[in-house]
C-alpha cells in the first residue's frame, strides 16, 4: 500500500504531470482493438480497484481517460485495451514494445469488490464493456473463494469483434464459473449463440437478493440489461454499472464528465442502480 | 486599525504606491466598455464602472494556462511556470469578490489545484463597495453579493470627497499603514459611512420574485420545465455566457508543440458547456444533446448543483452573462419564468 501513497503524493504536487509508462507488450486483439501492458516508472505497481481509469498521455496528441483491463493481483505491470477510434488512440496503434506513454492515475472509484464479498457475481458485458470488467472478472478469478456463484454473459455485434479469445476460452473451460457468450450476428464458423445479450438473461437462474449484477457496455445495452436484471428482481443498489464519459482532468474540475452536481471521474465511474436512478436528464443509462 | 480614511485628492497617489509594491491591475473604459488592465497611467483608473467585459479571473485563472513543459524523446515533463508574481486586483465589486470565493471553493475541494493556490496566493484583492445599480441586468441584491461579505483584503467605500477603507486581512494592512496620507478613520467618518449605507438600502431591492431559498426550490422542481425549451430556441450556442461569468471555470486541456515537434507545452484553456461537443464520447454518444439541455445545465451548475455540494450559490449577480448574450437570454426572466412552478 505504500505504492498507493507514492502515487497519491506525486498527484498532490502536480496533479497534470504524467508518470512515464513503458510498454513491455503489445498486442492487437482485433482489427480495432489493442493491448498494451505497461510498467510504471520505478516498476511501481499501480495499485488500482477494479474498474478504475487512467489518464493516458502521449506528448503533442493530447490525453485521454482509458479503463484498466488488468487486476490489481496482476503485479508488476497493468494493461489497457484501446480502441483506435481518434487521434489520440490512432497514435497509441503506432506505439509498439519498448515505447513510452504518460500515465496519471488511477481515478474514481472502482467495483465495490469488498461488498461483494459472499455474494454471487453476475456479470454483463457489452461490446468493449468486457475491458473494465476483465479487471474484475481477473480479480475474481484470484480471490475465488471470497464469491459465490460466478456467471458471465458476454455479448457483442460479431464473432469477429470478440476480446480476448484465449481468455475466454479458458474462462469456458474452468468448472468455477459459467460463462455464456452470444454475438448479434453470427458467420459461418460460429458455433455458439444469436441474439442480443438481453435474450440470455431470463434464463439464468440465480438468488437476487444474494447475487449483484455488474453491467458494462453501450448505453444502448445498458438501458434494456437493467430492465431485466430488475425484472430479476435484484435490489437497484446491487445492480452496478460503469458509466462512460468525456473527461480532461480526472480531478473532478474540467465539468466534462459531470452528470447533473456529479463528477463521474471522481465519484464514478462506477455507481450502483440506486445512484443513476434519480438522475433526471443527463443519464441516458436509465432503465426505460 | 479596522477603518482607514483616503481623501480622493490623494487616490492617485496611493495607486503610485500601489504599482510600486505588485503588478497593479484596475478597470479602465474601453470602447464604451470597461475592462481590467495593468495599470500604466493611473489616470487611467476609472472607479466608476459597470461590470468589465471580462471578471477579473482572467488574473487567478487565465485563459490559457500551461501546466507543464514537456518533451516527447526522451520523455520529460518540467515545471513551466517557475515563480508566481505578486499582483494586486484594485477596485473590485463585491459581486466579483463573491467569484473569487466561489473559484476558491472549487479548486480547493480535493484533489486541489496548484495552478489555481498558488496564483490566489500572490494576490491581493482591494474592492470597492457599490453604491448605485449598474444596469438592469444586475441581480446582485437577491444574491446577496452587494454588499461586502468577506473575501477581499481591502474594502473602499465613497462617502463623499473620500474612501473610507475597510481593512480586512494583514495582507491588506500592509498595503495602507505607513502610507502618511492614509489615516485611521474618525467617529465622525463612521457615522457618515452608517448614512451611506443607509442611503444605499433605498435604492438596491431584489430583483428575482422570490427569496433564493424559493428560488432554489423553484429549480428542484423545473427539470422538464418548458422555460429550457423557449431559452434552448433562442440560444445560438456561443458560449459567450460562461467565458464572461465569475464562477465558470471548466477547460480543456492541450497539448501545443514546438517547431521541433518534439518539446512543447500542455496546457489548458477555457472550455465551455455550451459548446456542442462539450459531453460527447469518442463512440459518438452525446450525454448533452440540445442547447436547451446545455443551458440549463449552466443554470442549474449556478443556483442547484453548487448549492448540493458546497452550500453557495454560483451565480454571483454581476449581470455580465445577459448584457453579453446575443440573443437577448436574460437571467433574470429566466429565473423569473420559473415561479409559476415553484407556487404550484
Amino acid at each position: 500500500m505504500i505504492e498507493r501513497e507514492i502515487l497519491l503524493e506525486k498527484m498532490k504536487t502536480s496533479p497534470y504531470k504524467p508518470m512515464r509508462g513503458r510498454i513491455i507488450a503489445a498486442e492487437m486483439l482485433t482489427e480495432k482493438e489493442k493491448l498494451f501492458r505497461i510498467e510504471l516508472e520505478g516498476r511501481l505497481n499501480l495499485s488500482h480497484e477494479p474498474g478504475q481509469f487512467v489518464m493516458v498521455s502521449i506528448f503533442g496528441y493530447g490525453e485521454g481517460p482509458i479503463s484498466v483491463c488488468s487486476s490489481p493481483s496482476d503485479k508488476g505491470y497493468f494493461e489497457i485495451t484501446v480502441r483506435n477510434v481518434g487521434v489520440l488512440t490512432d497514435k497509441l496503434h503506432k506505439l509498439e514494445k519498448g515505447d513510452i506513454l504518460g500515465i496519471r492515475g488511477p481515478f474514481g472509484k472502482g467495483f465495490p469488490v469488498d461488498n461483494m464479498f459472499g455474494y454471487d457475481v453476475m456479470i454483463v458485458a457489452g461490446g468493449l464493456g468486457i475491458v473494465p470488467l476483465r479487471s474484475l472478472i481477473r480479480y475474481i478469478m484470484f480471490h475465488r473463494n471470497d464469491f459465490g456463484n460466478v456467471q458471465i454473459l458476454l455479448g457483442c455485434k460479431s464473432p469477429k469483434e470478440l476480446l480476448f479469445e484465449a481468455e475466454t476460452k479458458e474462462w469456458m473451460r474452468r468448472a468455477e464459473i459459467k460463462f455464456n457468450c452470444t454475438v448479434d450476428r453470427g458467420d459461418p464458423d460460429w458455433k455458439g449463440n444469436v441474439g442480443l445479450i438481453t435474450t440470455l438473461i431470463p434464463n439464468v437462474d440465480i438468488n437476487p437478493m444474494r447475487t449483484y449484477g455488474i453491467v458494462v457496455g453501450p448505453p444502448i445495452m445498458y438501458k434494456f440489461v437493467i430492465v431485466k436484471l430488475l425484472e430479476k428482481k435484484i435490489p437497484d443498489h446491487q445492480i452496478i454499472v460503469s458509466l462512460e464519459r468525456r473527461m480532461k482532468c480526472g480531478l473532478g474540475k474540467c465539468g466534462h464528465c459531470q452528470i447533473e452536481g456529479m463528477y463521474v471521474c471522481q465519484s464514478g465511474p462506477v455507481f450502483n442502480y440506486a445512484q443513476l436512478k434519480n438522475f433526471k436528464g443527463e443519464c441516458h443509462e436509465k432503465a426505460i | 486599525m479596522k477603518y482607514a480614511t483616503l481623501q480622493k485628492t490623494n487616490l492617485n497617489d496611493w495607486l503610485e504606491y500601489l504599482k510600486k509594491k505588485a503588478k497593479l491591475y484596475a478597470p479602465r473604459k474601453k470602447e464604451g466598455h470597461f475592462v481590467f488592465r495593468p495599470v500604466k497611467e493611473v489616470e487611467d483608473v476609472c472607479l466608476e464602472y459597470i461590470p468589465t467585459i471580462l471578471p477579473p479571473k482572467k488574473y487567478y485563472f487565465p485563459q490559457k494556462e500551461r501546466l507543464f513543459k514537456f518533451s516527447a524523446q526522451p520523455f520529460k515533463t518540467a515545471k513551466a511556470i517557475d515563480t508566481f508574481d505578486e499582483f494586486i486586483l484594485f477596485g473590485v465589486h463585491t459581486c466579483d469578490i463573491a467569484g473569487i470565493q466561489c473559484m476558491d471553493v472549487v479548486f480547493r475541494d480535493g484533489p486541489e489545484d496548484p495552478n489555481y493556490l498558488n496564483r490566489k496566493d500572490k494576490m491581493a484583492i482591494i474592492g470597492i463597495e457599490c453604491l448605485k445599480y449598474c444596469d438592469k441586468h444586475a441581480n446582485c441584491v437577491s444574491m446577496g453579493n452587494h454588499i461586502p461579505r468577506g473575501g477581499y483584503d481591502l474594502m473602499m467605500i465613497d462617502i463623499g470627497d473620500k474612501f473610507i477603507i475597510h481593512i480586512n486581512s494583514e495582507k491588506g494592512e500592509k498595503l495602507v499603514k505607513g502610507v502618511d496620507f492614509i489615516k485611521e478613520s474618525t467617529e465622525k467618518e463612521m457615522i457618515d459611512l452608517e448614512r451611506v449605507r443607509e442611503e444605499k438600502k433605498k435604492i438596491f431591492k431584489e430583483e428575482f420574485y422570490a427569496p433564493l431559498s424559493r428560488i432554489y426550490d423553484s429549480f428542484d422542481k423545473s427539470f422538464n420545465s418548458e422555460v429550457w425549451k423557449d431559452v434552448g430556441k433562442r440560444c445560438v450556442g456561443c458560449g459567450n455566457c460562461t467565458a464572461v461569468c465569475p464562477t465558470c471555470y471548466c477547460f480543456d486541456v492541450a497539448d501545443e508543440m514546438e517547431l521541433n515537434l518534439n518539446d512543447g507545452v500542455r496546457y489548458r484553456i477555457w472550455n465551455s458547456c455550451q459548446m456542442d461537443d462539450f459531453a460527447r464520447v469518442a463512440g459518438g454518444e452525446d450525454f448533452r444533446k440540445g442547447r436547451d439541455s446545455r443551458q440549463r445545465h449552466r443554470y442549474y451548475r449556478k443556483f442547484k448543483y453548487p448549492v448540493d455540494k458546497f452550500n453557495r450559490y454560483f451565480c454571483t449577480g454581476c449581470g455580465r452573462c445577459t448584457r453579453t448574450c446575443m440573443a437577448g437570454i436574460s437571467l433574470i426572466d429566466t429565473v423569473n419564468a420559473l415561479a409559476p412552478v415553484a407556487i404550484e
